[in-house]
């Protein structure tokens, strides 16, 4: 828990965080193809700007990435040689849940922006910015601290070419 | 452009896009798990998902109901259609055995200052009387056919 000063309900050092970038990460591995048939088979999404190079050139410039696979090259390989510990992705929402000392949390709402394709080897990174927390609320859940979580993703180029926004909530349930 | 594209003048508002309907099975769900680089068990452990969890059995991961979402919306639009936005929020579980239904709603549709065709649409999955997870989407579309949303960037493109 802090033991900070408060400003307007939210702690000096959670304060200092918002807006700040956190946890800047690079992609496991470069974009790839295959990976984006799997994930057109695996929901039998026939777009042909996913299967035919002509299409694909003519629309897009060339082979894309169905923008919806954006936090797939995030996600660390299953073991990887002299790995430790766990990689959590959205480690923000980790850290003010126990920032806050609160044993429950859940994501509320999930938004996706879309920007420039990503395309077979790009390489991609990742950043996280507190964006706000509330002060305390008390919901049918419990009584804890919205907050809202941005990760933004760049290309090799810094261009971005997404943001996910999540709304989460953590708490603590109250007494029955 | 491809003739199978929807265009801004096809489009109007209150306008139902046909159901997509889809029996899902263990197989759906796992291979949406991995093609999402989703190693965690309750998406393939029916195990770990029944008593670790208290589900009834492995669940569909987010990505894959993201990646459902997407292919029901571009089936819609055609390749030029091109996703702006997406807010989800999930209310139930997908399940082995469940038939599911993806409906959707034109809640609006617009041109904005730069001259780029949107469509607002309501999209649910739904499984039997409930409603899983709603999402609400911003596609943009060719105002004609010699129009292609991929080809805006910086701030020709405000989705």
């Amino acid at each position: 828990m802090s033991s900070g000063a408060e400003q307007g309900g939210l702690p000096d050092d959670v304060a200092a965080r918002v807006g700040c970038v956190q946890y800047e990460q690079r992609g496991g591995f470069p974009v790839e193809r295959g990976y984006i048939w799997s994930t057109c088979a695996s929901v039998e999404n026939a777009n042909p700007l996913f299967w035919d190079d002509e299409v694909a050139r003519t629309i897009t410039g060339g082979p894309i990435a169905p923008p919806t696979m954006l936090s797939v090259w995030f996600r660390p390989h299953h073991w990887a040689p002299g790995r430790t510990g766990e990689l959590l992705p959205l480690q923000v929402h980790f850290d003010l849940k126990e920032h806050f000392g609160l044993p429950e949390a859940v994501i509320s709402e999930n938004t996706i922006v879309f920007h420039d394709p990503v395309r077979p080897g790009d390489e991609v990174s990742s950043r996280q910015i507190l964006r706000s927390v509330s002060e305390e609320k008390t919901t049918r859940l419990g009584t804890g601290r919205f907050w809202v979580i941005d990760v933004e993703y760049r290309n090799q180029r810094d261009e971005v070419v997404g943001v996910e926004s999540y709304t989460g909530f953590g708490y603590r349930r109250a007494p029955t | 452009m491809r003739g199978a594209d929807v265009t801004v003048e096809q489009v109007r508002e209150g306008q139902e896009l046909a159901p997509l309907v889809h029996d899902v099975t263990a197989t759906t769900i796992v291979l949406g798990a991995l093609a999402s680089r989703d190693w965690r068990p309750m998406h393939h452990d029916h195990d770990f998902a029944v008593h670790r969890n208290g589900m009834r059995d492995i669940f569909m991961n987010t990505p894959t109901q993201a990646a459902w979402f997407e292919r029901y919306l571009t089936d819609w639009t055609g390749p030029a259609g091109r996703l702006g936005r997406m807010r989800f929020r999930m209310s139930g579980s997908v399940f082995p055995g469940d038939t599911m239904v993806l409906a959707g709603v034109v809640r609006s549709v617009d041109v904005d200052a730069t001259g780029c065709a949107w469509v607002a649409v309501d999209v649910t999955l739904r499984v039997g009387d409930q409603t899983c997870t709603e999402c609400a989407a911003r596609v943009a579309i060719p105002t004609g056919p010699d129009d292609n949303p991929w080809d805006r960037r910086g701030a020709r493109w405000q989705p």
